[in-house]
Parts: structure tokens; C-alpha cells; sequence
């Protein structure tokens, strides 16, 4: 499988640690009122899509950054993929604004 | 043997060889198995599991019967097909599943059993008691049916992997395939070539037909020379692609050094991992046959292989000739042998309107019934308008039709459909992406077609990858084709095989129907059909027509069983690809290696690390004297350890305080700058994932240390939290374990030590108490860090420095600590320390 890494280009799957559901990086606020709810949720659901899924990959053979890779789990034709933290700093953004509107 | 002129063999020069004990003679381009049929020898093994006596079937790849051991000693390999073993100078090989030997096979006793043995016996009969399964039974049964033994030896050979990259894989060099890679080496694509023979050209070498009026071998040749002479073609020959991978990623296997009598060191096998960017699957195709009663004596072959032999390799068993088929393409082997001057026996054509092609006896509508011979075939019984005649023959050449060789374009659950015009499966939807079939790997089998076919498949091909083609000149050829009549077995009594390999006849088909084990994946597993090494290269088709004959359903709906790579057998050396032994994964030496090897220290693998046990001295004769002595001396004096593998991760940046507070499940930010702090990480549940120490070198400067075993892990987490979980805070990590060589010095004299090597600090306890820390110089300007902690309890500190400065640290600590008493000690002392003082061992 080859991975289009968003820096380095087409790189071989081997050299990426796979994680899982790109909705990781949602994660609750351990402070809120319903933070034991959230957390279960969090930490044991999980959606297993057979088709197009979201999900985490680490290039801890290369340049150890986090990718989001879209990936349909049908037939592992890869999508797209981007750096998580830029897509974290997005929803944060999205989230703030969306808080500020609030 | 019937010796013939011509072939594709160097008559000038002769190889030696053995088999089953016996010297034979053969030549340059000869298989085992053209080598073996041109000494007269038919009789090639015995089967699974009836121990029949069997012969060569087919000359490729797809050979269920003829099965050998090939070489001796550690380099003993089973199951090789004679078919597809290059003749080497030396090469000996012997038969295999026969005891003594394989004219006179004691287990043949199982043939007159054979209507116990019928598909299901095992699974009915030894199923109590249940225990006996395992230990009695399966043993006995695994030792009585079977294939070649190992050597239980290392394999002494060396193998190799690599990558390859090209924007054309054609898979294949026989006409279509060479057509292929010549409109794509033209247009400038990059393209490799791959072909499982030792020579270019596929069927073609096997035919007489003429391209351009003269012998096809005078077109492989010039297409051969221009593609060699293409900096932009690789032909791989002695290459099996055999399998497709995700993204274009195709494995093949070269056998580099396979067809020499020893490898020599060279690399006998090597494993290519080729990216592509579009695929011609030029695989050709396979003749099947059609099962009569006793249909499996050496001797019957597949008529395309007779014409193979003959006319590739000049080499036939004695005796007249016959054919049985239900196509043209039969009959071409009687009209190639008759030029040869062979004697024809008669040509059995099942379709009732068959016309003769030549000048030899043809039984129209008729069917071969039975045979009689018992190491090799002698007559066969012709039935034609009821009657039955028996005809003297030495080879029978049966042809059912071809089946297209749709395996790779059928991997990634690519589903082949049934053309009935074709008679045959040809690649449906669904295979690789990027993958298109050509020639007769995509029913277009006649010459001329085949190499239009594979220039137009390539030159689309290149189209999607925005390169231009154009149609090469191509030479002409014939172009006939008739589709097989469907006759897919001959009815009767006796046992008519389907499947050679694994001894599954029409009836065990019939029985599977009849316990409803109808589903094609139900009949494999019932029957065994289409297992082992051909896989069912010449049987599966017709054993699903034979079982669409008995449900009334189409063929089409019956199905193939799911193709799965590989293509044909890889070895398990060649996937490992040169990683065995000390290569199997990375070893990791510590900074002080060297010195503790010098020192005579005993290894232990931690994870990847290598680290140092204990450290033997002359007159201790056990581990324990040694572990006890180091203990005594830590306690005592002062001990020195290397624990550099303990994982470490460099923290810095504004919010470094803030991101330690989140990842531990204690508190980082009170830490106060030259201490440290013991810390535990938590995964998301709860559970306790992994702990060590975290010491504060500036406001925003942290060094942290991990397991051994979760060094990767938790630096792989700690980028996960920063990245994906909290990326808006000020923090950078780097992971240093091998930058920092890290030694503990531990016992009471340990402070008296220290204080020899580093440059002008203050040890005492009130300037450098428990759990401080600190950046600093020693031995003169060499810098480091200094960490008041202790591993076992005692008093201790652990020493830092970059790492190619370790192995002289420990030298020097040693050298200046002997008259306090410094001895090294191994894990073993470490761990036997811990645990005395009552503290946790690593859960690694």
C-alpha cells in the first residue's frame, strides 16, 4: 500500500504505525458534566465502516507526523490524507468560532 | 524413447544429471522433465493419495503429478515441478511419497482401498475418540498421503528483496505479452517485463507456427535484442509474478541462481516488490483435460504439452501417439507429431461433426473409456457408436479447451466470467486496479490475435497514464479458433480423475453433490480438489462444470473458488528475503558495548538492545557466583551499569509544563527546575501504560525517561497528544535515547566517585539531594547531565553523556573508582537488587 504523505509524497504503508478512527482526536473534555459518559464513548465505541473511513497513521519511519488518511476499507483505495494536527487546529478553530457565535 | 529432431536445445553440449539414483544425460534448455522423457523415463511420482504411479502431465508450471525433490543435503527442496526445473550440470533429484522406491510403492496398498478412501473418509471415519485426532491419527494419516519431506535443516542459501518501479508491468513474455512491452519500450515508458520461463516467448516456443513465414523464434529474438537494448525495459526472465497488491504493488519472485548447481554464494532467490502504475496481465493459458476412466497413467498428457515436448524439447515416451479432444487444437498436435514422423494412433474427437485435419484415423463423436499399463500407459479403449475398440499407444495428448490464466487478475476478489462462446472464464470485474488482460489470458489465445491484442491492451493502458503509443508492426500469424465442445468428463464407471494432485475423481465430485457440499468453496474443502502446490491449475474448471452438470445450474453460476496469491509456490526463505538469523530484525547495541564485550560480559537480547547480564570472572563457574559477587560490590563500594536503553524523550517549548501535566497522571508543572519527578502514564481506561522519571532542566526544558520496552510507544503517544490532541500548545519533542550514553553509579561509594570525574559541583546531600538534577560538565569540559535517582535502592546517581562518549566513560569510572571498590554489574544484579529492596520489576 503506498500513502500519499501531504510533505513527502507517495510513501509505502510500511513505514506507518496505524492507530485507528480518525475521531480520536475529539477528545472530551474531562472537566465537562458529562465527562464520564463522553469518555465511554470515547474510549470503547468505535465505528467499523466497510467503505470510506477516517483514520490515524503515524510516519514513525519518517518524519513522525500524524496523518489523517482516507481510506476505503473495501477496497484500500486511499482518498486523500492530511496532517492531523492541521485538521486539530481546524476543528479548533471551527469550534471556537462556532463557541464565540454561541 | 522416440527421438526427435530440432528443438529448442543445445545439442553440443550435454548435462549431466541424476534422478532417483540413476545418471541420465541431457542438454542446454532442457527441464527435468524433457530431460527425464528424452531418457525414456515416464514414470515420475506417486500420487498423494492412492500412491498411483503418475507421469508427467503438463510442461509449465501448472504440473499436478510430476513432483520431485530436487538437490540434497540442506539445500533439499520438495515438491519441485519437474516441468519448470532448469537442467543444471549436477542436478539430482528423486521421486517422492513412495516407499522403497517408486516403481514399488508399498503405500500403492491404498489403491485397492480406494472406495474407503473416498472424499469425506477422514473427516467421517477418525472422528473417535476425539483425542486420538491429534496425536494417533493425524500423524498416521499425514505420514501415509502426501507430498516431499524437508531437510529439517538451515537453508544455507543467501536471498535478497528489492523494489521496482515502472509505469508498465506486463506480466508474461509470450506473444502478447512481447507485443505489449515493445509498444510500451517505443513509446519511452518505463516498463518490466516479467516471465516465469527461462526464455522469451511463452506458447510460441512451443508451436510451429510460422510469424512472417518464418519460425517464431527469429521474432522473439529481434523483439528480445530491441527491448535489451531500451534503457527504459527491464526483462526479468526466471520471474513469476505472483500476486497483486494494494496500489499497484506486485510481488515476483527471480530466481537468480536457481538453474546453477550451487548458488556460490550469489543470491539464490530474490524477492521484487513492483509498483506499478498500469498492469498487462499477458499470463496465457492453461489446457484442461477430460477425465475418462484410469485417465491418470504416465503416459497421458495434455495434448499441448505433447506438442510442447516434441517440438521445444524434441523429446516423447515411446511408442504410437493418440489424442483425445473435443476442439481443432487437439488435432494440431497429431498434424505437428505426424510432420515429425510420428505414429499416430488414432485422433478421438468427442464432437460428433469432427472433421479430420490430416492424414491419421479419426474416431468422430468418439470418447477414450478406459486404459491399461501399469507404469505407463500401454492402450486405451476407444468407444465410438457403441463400440468399443482398443488402440496400442504410448502417449495419450487429451485437450479439453483452454482456461484462460485469469489468477492474478482474479486476486483482490476479482470475480472471472464464463464466456460461453469462449468456453472458458476470462477476467471479470473487480481485480487490481489498473490491471488489463491481453492474448490468451484474456480468451484471445490464436497468435495473431494475441499480439494485436497485447499492442492495443497496452498502448489503452499507457493512454490513462498520459503517455502516447503507437501500434507497433506486428508479424503475421494465423488467427484460427474454435471453442471446445462442451464435453467435460466421460461418463462411466471406473475412477476418472479431475484432479491429479490430490486424487479427487468425477465420483468424489458426484459424492460431494450428493452430502449437498455443492457451493464450489465446499466442494474444495470436501474433496481437497484444487489444493497443494498446482492449486488446481488443471483440474478446478472441470470439476465446476462436472458439478454445474449435476446441480442444472450454469457454470457461470456455480463460480470459481476465491484466487489467492500465490500464483504458483514461493518459498518461505525467499519471503523473508535475507532476513533470518542476526538480520531478522534490527540489533541495537548500547554505547558500552564494546568495552563489556572486552570485558567479557554475557548478552541478553532486551527488545532489540543487547545488554550486558553479568560479567563473568576468572574461577566463577556459575551465573550466580558472578550476580552475587556484583551485588555485594554495588552494596558495599560502588557498581556501574549501563542503562542507556531506558527510553528518552526531549521536551521543550513554552506549554512543555502544561503538555507533561496532561500526559502523566501526576503533576509535572510544580516540578521545580534541577529535580525530578517519578511518573506515571495512564492510558485512556485507566490502565497503567508506563512509567519513569521526568526531570525539570529549565522552565521550559524537561527530559523524560521511559521503559526499555515502551521507549517507540510512548514516543508514538506523546506525538499523538501533541499533535492531534492538544495542537495549539508551545511543545517540541525529540526523541533521544540514542543520543544520551546514560550510566548508573550506584552503592555508597558512589557520591566519592562522581566527584573524581565531574568539573566543580558540589555532590554534597544538602547541594545535590534525592531526585535533583542537573546540567553539567566532566572529565575536563565533557557536558552531561547528572540525575540523583536510584534504580535499586542504594545511593545513586545516573550519568549522562552524548553517546560516542560512553564507552570511555565507563572506562574512566572503572579506572578511577578501583580502590572504592567500582565493579560493573549486569541486569541480572540490577533486577536481583530490586527485587530485595522490595520494588516493582519492569513489566517488560
Amino acid at each position: 500500500m503506498l500513502i500519499p504523505h501531504p510533505l513527502l509524497g507517495l510513501r509505502d504503508a510500511q513505514e506507518f504505525t496505524y492507530l485507528g478512527d480518525a475521531r480520536l482526536i475529539d477528545r472530551p473534555n474531562g472537566m465537562a458534566e458529562n465527562a464520564a459518559e463522553a469518555f465511554h464513548d470515547y474510549v470503547y465505541l468505535r465505528d467499523n465502516p466497510a467503505g470510506v473511513h477516517r483514520e490515524l497513521w503515524f510516519h514513525e519511519q519518517g518524519d513522525r507526523s500524524w496523518l489523517i488518511v482516507t481510506r476505503d476499507t473495501t477496497t484500500h483505495e486511499i482518498l486523500g490524507a492530511e496532517l492531523a494536527r492541521d485538521v486539530a487546529l481546524t476543528r479548533r478553530g471551527a469550534l471556537s468560532e462556532g463557541g464565540a457565535q454561541a | 524413447m522416440t527421438q526427435l529432431s530440432g528443438g529448442l536445445i543445445d545439442r553440443g553440449r550435454t548435462i549431466r544429471f541424476r534422478f532417483d539414483g540413476k545418471d541420465y544425460q541431457g542438454h542446454p534448455g532442457d527441464t527435468l522433465a524433457s530431460a527425464l522423457l528424452a531418457n525414456g523415463v515416464t514414470l515420475m511420482g506417486r500420487s498423494f493419495k492412492y500412491h498411483r504411479p503418475r507421469g508427467v502431465f503438463s510442461a509449465g508450471s501448472e504440473e499436478p503429478n510430476a513432483l520431485v525433490e530436487l538437490r540434497t543435503g540442506a539445500r533439499r527442496e520438495p515438491n519441485t515441478r519437474a516441468t519448470v526445473v532448469e537442467l543444471f550440470d549436477g542436478l539430482e533429484a528423486s521421486s517422492q511419497n513412495r516407499w522403497p522406491s517408486l516403481k514399488h510403492d508399498f503405500m500403492a496398498v491404498n489403491d485397492l482401498f480406494a472406495n474407503f478412501f473416498a472424499a469425506g473418509f477422514y473427516y467421517k471415519t477418525f472422528m473417535w475418540p476425539r483425542a486420538f485426532w491429534e496425536k494417533i491419527y493425524e500423524p498416521a494419516i499425514r505420514k501415509a498421503a502426501g507430498l516431499g519431506s524437508l531437510s529439517f535443516q538451515a537453508d544455507p542459501d543467501a536471498y535478497d528483496k528489492g523494489f521496482l518501479h515502472c509505469d508498465l508491468l506486463v506480466i508474461g513474455g509470450g506473444a502478447a505479452g512481447l507485443a505489449a512491452a515493445l509498444t510500451a519500450g517505443r513509446a519511452g515508458a518505463r516498463v518490466i517485463l516479467a516471465d516465469e520461463d527461462f526464455r522469451l516467448g511463452g506458447r510460441l516456443l512451443a508451436e510451429t507456427h510460422l510469424l512472417d513465414g518464418a519460425p517464431a523464434t527469429r521474432w522473439i529474438d529481434r523483439v528480445q535484442a530491441e527491448l535489451d537494448s531500451l534503457p527504459n525495459v527491464r526483462v526479468m526472465t526466471r520471474t513469476t509474478v505472483w500476486g497483486a497488491f494494494d496500489h499497484g504493488v506486485y510481488g515476483a519472485v527471480e530466481r537468480v541462481s536457481d538453474h546453477l548447481p550451487d548458488p556460490n554464494g550469489a543470491v539464490r532467490q530474490t524477492l521484487w516488490r513492483i509498483t506499478a502504475q498500469r498492469t498487462v496481465l499477458a499470463a496465457g493459458a492453461t489446457e484442461r483435460h477430460i477425465p475418462f476412466a484410469n485417465n491418470d497413467r504416465p503416459g497421458v498428457m495434455l495434448a499441448g504439452a505433447v506438442r510442447a515436448y516434441a517440438n521445444r524439447w524434441a523429446a516423447l515416451p515411446d511408442g504410437p501417439v493418440a489424442i483425445f479432444t473435443n476442439n481443432d487444437d487437439g488435432h494440431r498436435t497429431a498434424l505437428d507429431l505426424a510432420e515429425k514422423g510420428v505414429t499416430i494412433a488414432g485422433v478421438v474427437d468427442a464432437r460428433p461433426d469432427a472433421r479430420s485435419l490430416g492424414r491419421y484415423q479419426l474416431f468422430a463423436g468418439g470418447m477414450v473409456t478406459d486404459t491399461k499399463g501399469r507404469h505407463g500407459l500401454t492402450r486405451i479403449e476407444v468407444a465410438q457408436n457403441g463400440q468399443t475398440t482398443w488402440l496400442d499407444c504410448g502417449a495419450l495428448g487429451v485437450s479439453g479447451g483452454w482456461n484462460p490464466n485469469v489468477h492474478i487478475a482474479s486476486h483482490h476478489r476479482g470475480r472471472p466470467v464464463w464466456d460461453d462462446g469462449l468456453q472458458a472464464f476470462v477476467p471479470g470485474e473487480g481485480g487490481p486496479v489498473g490491471l488489463s488482460a491481453a492474448g490468451a489470458a484474456a480468451g484471445q489465445g490464436a497468435t495473431g490475435a494475441a499480439l494485436a491484442s497485447g499492442a492495443a491492451v497496452a498502448q489503452a493502458a499507457l493512454a490513462a497514464i498520459g503517455v502516447d503509443a503507437a501500434l507497433p508492426d506486428l508479424p503475421q500469424a494465423e488467427s484460427e479458433f474454435t471453442a471446445p465442445h462442451p464435453v467435460w468428463h466421460v461418463p462411466g464407471k471406473g475412477r476418472a480423475w479431475v484432479d491429479f494432485q490430490n486424487d479427487v475423481t468425477v465420483k468424489d465430485v458426484k459424492l460431494a453433490h450428493q452430502e449437498n457440499l455443492r457451493p464450489v468453496e465446499h466442494l474444495k474443502r470436501w474433496t481437497t480438489l484444487g489444493m497443494a502446490t498446482d492449486q488446481g491449475k488443471t483440474a478446478n474448471v472441470t470439476a465446476l462444470a462436472v458439478m454445474a452438470e449435476l446441480t442444472g445450474q450454469s457454470i457461470q453460476n456455480t463460480g470459481t473458488t476465491i484466487f489467492r496469491p500465490p500464483y504458483t509456490p514461493v518459498s518461505m526463505s525467499v519471503l523473508g528475503g535475507g532476513d533470518t538469523g542476526a538480520n531478522f530484525r534490527p540489533r541495537r547495541l548500547t554505547p558500552t558495548h564494546k568495552w563489556a564485550k572486552a570485558q567479557g560480559a554475557v548478552f541478553i537480547e532486551v527488545g532489540q538492545w543487547m545488554r550486558a547480564q553479568y560479567f563473568p570472572r576468572p574461577g566463577e563457574t556459575t551465573w550466580r557466583q558472578t550476580v552475587d559477587r556484583e551485588v555485594l560490590a554495588t552494596r558495599k563500594g560502588v557498581g556501574i551499569c549501563d542503562v542507556t536503553t531506558l527510553g528518552k524523550v526531549d521536551v521543550q517549548g513554552a506549554d512543555a509544563a502544561e503538555f507533561l501535566d496532561r500526559i502523566y497522571a501526576n503533576a509535572m508543572k510544580s516540578l521545580k527546575v534541577g529535580m525530578v519527578r517519578y511518573g506515571l502514564m495512564l492510558r485512556e481506561d485507566g490502565h497503567a501504560c508506563d512509567d519513569g522519571t521526568c526531570a525539570r532542566l529549565a522552565d521550559d526544558h524537561y527530559v523524560v525517561t521511559t521503559t526499555t520496552a515502551q521507549a517507540g510507544p510512548v514516543y508514538r503517544h506523546m506525538e499523538y497528544a501533541r499533535q492531534c490532541l492538544w495542537p495549539e500548545l508551545d511543545v517540541q519533542l525529540i526523541s533521544t535515547t540514542d543520543a544520551w550514553a546514560q550510566i548508573a553509579i550506584a552503592g555508597p561509594n558512589a557520591r566519592k566517585l562522581l566527584e573524581r570525574v565531574v568539573d566543580g559541583v558540589d555532590l554534597s546531600n544538602e547541594a545535590f539531594p534525592i531526585m535533583a538534577c542537573a546540567s553539567l560538565t566532566v572529565c575536563q569540559g565533557l557536558r552531561a547531565r547528572l540525575f540523583r535517582i536510584s534504580f535499586s535502592g542504594e545511593l545513586a546517581y545516573e550519568l549522562a553523556v552524548p553517546a560516542r562518549y560512553g564507552n570511555a566513560l565507563i572506562q574512566r569510572l572503572i579506572e578511577v573508582g578501583a580502590d572504592l571498590g567500582a565493579v560493573p554489574y549486569g541486569t541480572e544484579a540490577l533486577g536481583v537488587m530490586r527485587i530485595e529492596r522490595a520494588m516493582p520489576q519492569a513489566t517488560s
